[in-house]
Parts: structure tokens; sequence; C-alpha cells
């Protein structure tokens, strides 16, 4: 990211806001592509040694057969994958993989490096033996195995998932954790998942009209329950049965598992047998003592199933320092459980001034957008911060905004504004500002 | 006009009949014991408890064979989640959440551990024994009395500390705590 490019010669015209901050159309503007002008061709005519002298050994032999399923490159491994964090103490500990998102690119986490938080380990179901029963208040109960799932119409749609406590760590650390951004923003990662519409199996039980809730159980050994509202499970809530355009991982619900768009992650009931159609709340252990955020007054939100507007840059990041001076490409992603991204501004003066960053199309709903813009850094500290704002006007707070309404203890729901600060030698640390 | 009306009545009619009869295009009709085997969830109103009860007297040797070495005892912590003591810590920034400090349904106690544990070997006691492990929880934390009954008829009337304290979120964070102004 260093060497690209350093030849490109910047305008003032071209500045957007202080410290650097370039207008996010100069890459799309300017011909910097490279510029590779065609080599002469040397007269190879003249010359009696092989031709492919100086080349590498796997241009010059067949190289491996196909594998049944693909992997990455052995190069890539242990560069590119997901971190798990150790259990703290016996094996109750919920165990969480995060995804190495400086490390990515796009938008779609490869399937292997999605977030993962299981609180009782990953059952390894038959589908043969898996069926998912709607009951309670609905006309007539049913079940379905995965076959027969597989039978109704799809949908196909790209989602973010995230875990609540993702960058719980900014709310009571009292100082900036220094980790690569596995800990402090890992818990997000986005994917294309397929599934049956959950109102497409409501309607074929009849579900009663005072129905408000849907009770949803995993088949795992804590059978993890929590509560969707009816309104939720009627909109857009799907039970999915694919992700990325292969079957479910085990590690993601296989054979099926409910996705709920927007919601917090522990609300997308993984290995799913169970929907108990009802008209209250079943205040499973999971929405009273975990995944309630402990306020400052000593009340709690609870069902905050709706996640906030966030956004962090990725690049660069606390795991990628600045080598040389020069102009960087600043990207990073936003997403807001609530709908689309409309904007995301950047600044490299710690928040004095900001520039609106390009935003990387399709926008989607409830998906993580990716932006860019371009950046001179000449040197100089700076702070990097991004703000996203979504399409119902919800802008990302700061951090103080954020604890002054919430104080410290609410371990889950963090969302605000993101500190990387970058020293003259382009060191970039985490920082509270 | 009128023709089309007919039409439409007459369509509206038909997808009437189609959603009284109930079918499903591939799924099939669950049984009682389909539902039983994959209903796990117990209500704070008492839908859904078992038959059985226990008492703390019955539940602490329970709990100090099946428990403690995650969980330790009301005196010395475990490594995991502490199930006792935090009272007056939420809302400081010392907050302990515990069954008694936290917990707002006493139904919930009951419902998770009969389901979830012990970790190694969760659904391997009797409702008797989760009921009085129930008991021993909630007589450690101060809520009830060492010998009172806990059963599907008494839990429900739990009233735990912390009921009281939780807010509900959806479909917006109340604007005293929203960041959205």
């Amino acid at each position: 990211m260093t060497e690209k490019n350093k030849t490109l010669v910047v305008d003032p015209i071209d500045q957007a806001a202080g410290n650097g901050l370039m207008s996010r159309r100069l890459f799309l503007n300017s011909a910097f592509a490279g510029g590779a002008t065609l080599a002469t061709a040397g007269n190879a005519f003249a010359q009696e040694a092989v031709v492919g002298e100086g080349q590498e050994e796997w241009t010059l032999m067949p190289g491996d057969d196909l594998p049944e399923y693909g992997d990455v490159s052995r190069y890539e491994k242990g560069r590119v994958k997901r971190f798990v964090a150790p259990p703290p103490g016996l094996a109750t500990a919920s165990l969480s993989g995060r995804t190495p998102l400086h490390l990515l690119h796009g938008t779609i986490t490869p399937s292997g490096l999605h977030f993962e938080v299981t609180h009782h380990g990953i059952p390894d179901i038959d589908p043969d033996r898996h069926e998912m029963v709607i009951h309670g208040m609905v006309k007539k109960p049913f079940k379905w195995n995965v076959e027969q799932l597989e039978n109704y119409p799809t949908v196909s749609r790209q989602y973010f998932l995230e875990c609540s406590g993702n960058t719980r760590v900014n709310w009571a650390d009292p100082k900036p954790d220094q980790n690569f951004m596995y800990m402090t923003h890992g818990l997000v990662s986005g994917s294309e998942w397929t599934g049956v519409p959950l109102s497409t199996l409501l309607d074929e039980c009849g579900v009663s009209p005072d129905a408000k809730w849907i009770i949803a159980e995993g088949a795992d050994s804590g059978s993890l329950a929590r509560s969707i509202p009816i309104d939720k499970a009627l909109d857009d809530t799907m039970v999915a049965i694919y992700q990325n355009g292969e079957r479910l991982r085990p590690s993601q619900g296989y054979p099926m598992r409910i996705l709920n768009p927007g919601f917090e992650g522990n609300v997308s009931i993984k290995w799913v047998r169970s929907l108990y159609v009802t008209d209250k709340p079943v205040m499973s252990r999971f929405e009273t003592s975990k995944y309630t955020d402990k306020l400052h007054d000593g009340k709690s939100l609870q069902f905050s199933l709706e996640m906030d507007v966030k956004s962090v840059i990725t690049r660069p990041s606390n795991a990628l320092s600045l080598e040389k001076r020069g102009m960087y490409e600043i990207t990073g992603l936003a997403w807001s459980g609530r709908g689309k991204i409309a904007k995301v501004e950047v600044s490299a003066d710690g928040g004095r001034t900001w520039a609106e960053a390009m935003l990387e199309g399709p926008i989607q709903s409830k998906m993580l957008t990716r932006f860019r813009i371009p950046w001179m850094w000449e040197g100089r500290p700076a702070i990097l911060q991004s703000r996203a704002i979504d399409e119902f006007g919800r802008v990302q707070p700061s951090r103080k905004e954020l604890l002054a309404a919430r104080g410290r203890q609410a371990y889950y729901h963090y969302h605000a504004i993101h500190s990387w600060s970058i020293n003259a030698r382009g060191a970039v640390r985490h920082v509270f500002a | 006009m009128f023709l089309r009306k007919i039409l439409m009545a007459s369509l509206l009619l038909c997808g009437a009949t189609i959603t009284v009869a109930q079918e499903s295009r591939f799924g099939t009709p669950a049984t009682q014991a389909d539902i039983d085997k994959r209903f796990w969830s117990t209500f704070p109103d008492g839908e859904n408890l078992p038959d059985g009860q226990g008492t703390a007297m019955l539940g602490k040797p329970l709990f100090e064979e099946q428990c403690t070495i995650c969980h330790g005892t009301p005196e010395a912590r475990g490594e995991n989640d502490v199930l006792f003591g935090g009272h007056g810590t939420i809302g400081t920034d010392k907050a302990l959440a515990t069954v008694g400090s936290y917990w707002p349904y006493a139904t919930t106690v009951f419902n998770y551990i009969r389901k979830a544990m012990p970790y190694t070997a969760p659904m391997s006691m009797t409702n008797s024994e989760y009921y009085s492990i129930t008991a021993y929880l909630l007589y450690e934390n101060g809520i009830i009395g060492e010998g009172d009954v806990i059963n599907k008829e008494t839990l429900p009337d739990v009233k735990m500390p912390n009921a009281g304290n939780f807010i509900m979120a959806y479909p917006e964070v109340p604007e005293e705590y929203s960041i959205q102004k």
C-alpha cells in the first residue's frame, strides 16, 4: 500500500479537509492507473538460451491437480486467520472467533473467517435427524427438515451480522485496547444468506392475530433461546440454509438457522429447532442476564435488538503502520441495523474537519458498505476517524457522547467513532479521542 | 367494473378457503411429541414449567457436587459466572451481575440450568433436582427461605430484587438514553 501511489502529483484543489484528506473523486478522476508502458522486445532470435530462464519454478511446470474443495494459498494461512479468543477459564466460557477485518477487502467475509460466538460449543448435527417445528398460537403446527425447506422459493440477500458485544472493550477499559482490530471490531462480518422467508412458513401455519413474539430455540447443548418480535419475523427474518452459496457451516447453524437482518447476532438462533408463536417474550438467560445494557443509573436496556449505525477504518489501522510518506487510501466499513448507509465522513485531524468518503456500491440495506478516501500523509501526526450516517439520519456518536448517554458498564452496543493515531514515524495506535 | 369486482371477491374467497385449510406445501404436520422434544422454554408466568419440586436444603449438596467446580461457592468465587452476591453494585463502576443482583425472573434461572447445565452433561438431572438447585441459588442470594418449596406454582411468585430495572428498548431506545437526539 505504500508503493503504488507515490508518483501522484497532488493539486491543492483536490484537498477536501485538513491534514491531507483528499477529494473522494481523486482516484477516480486521475490517470494514475499504473501507467505501465510496453517494454521493447529484445531480439530473441539472436540468443540460444531457453526462453524460460529466470522464470519462477511454478511457471516452468504444470501445477497441482484440482482439489475437491479449494483452499487459500498456503502462504496466506498464517496471515489471514480468525482470531479465536483463548478461554479465560473452564469450558463453560463463551468462545469467540473474530474476523481479521484489516486483512480483508470488499464486503463479503469468507465463510471460514466469519465471526463466531458460541456459548455451548458447536453441535455436530446429522441433518436427517434435525427438524424445525413451528407451534403455539397457530392454527396448525408444522415441521420441516432441510430438504423440505430446500423446495421452497428461496431468497438470497447480503446482510451483516454483528455481535452486540463487538467493541465492548471500549466501554469500561481505562486505556485503549492495543490488540489488532480483531479484539475491538472483529465480531462483525458480511455474507450472502439464502433461505426461506420465515413469513412464508408462518403463513402456512396460520398465525393468530394476537401473536406478538416468536421464541426461537436451537438444538445446541444449551438450547439457546431468544424472543423475536412478530413484526420482525413477518418482515425480513429468514430461515437460512446457505451462506455464501454453500450450505451453512456447522459453526453458523447447520443445517438451518434464523437470520434477523440488522439485529444483534445472538437473536439469530443457530441450529434452530423450535419456533413458538406466543404473546410474550420468554425472558431467557440471553435476553435478561446477558445481552442487556447496564446504564449509569442502575437501569438496563432490554431487547436493544437493532444494531446501531457504526463504522471503522480498517486501513490504516493498528496492525498496518505507514512505512513512508505519500498518498494512501483510507478505507473501512460502515453499517446500520436499520437500513442503508447514506454517508461516511472521514477526519485526519481528530474530528476538527471532515471530508466525505466515496461509498462503494451497490449500497445495501443492513449490509456492510465499504468507504474509501485518498489521503496524503506528509509525515505529521494525525488522528484518523470515520463517522457513519444512515438513511434515517442516525449519526454515529463520538465516544464522549455515547458514554454520556449510557455510562461505562453497558458492555453491549458500543458503536462510537473509533480513532487511530498516527505518529511521525507512521506507527498506528488506538486512542480515545 | 362489476365483473372485476366479482372476480376479486371470488379470488379473495378462494384465498380465505386456502388459509382455513392450513396446508403446508412441503412441511409435515407436527405432533405433540415433536413439539415436546424441542420446546424447552418456560415463562415468567409459569407457562410450560414441569412437575416436580425442591428446596434449598436439598439443592445445596447437588450444587456442591455439580456446580461448584466452575461457579465456586457463596464464599469463594469460581472461574466462571459468579452466581452469588453483587447486591447494590448494578449502576456502579463495580457492577457484579449475579442471579441475586441482576436476573429479573426466577423462572429464567430454572429454565436455563434445566436445559443447559451441568455444562458437560446438560439435561442429565431430574426436574426436582433442577428445582432444588434453583431454590439453593435463590436462598443463598437472600431471596427465599432455606425450606421454601419451589415448584411450578411457587417459582413464578418469587420476586427478584432487580426485576423493576429493565427498560424495553424495542423498537426504539427511550429518548432519555438515546444517542440520536
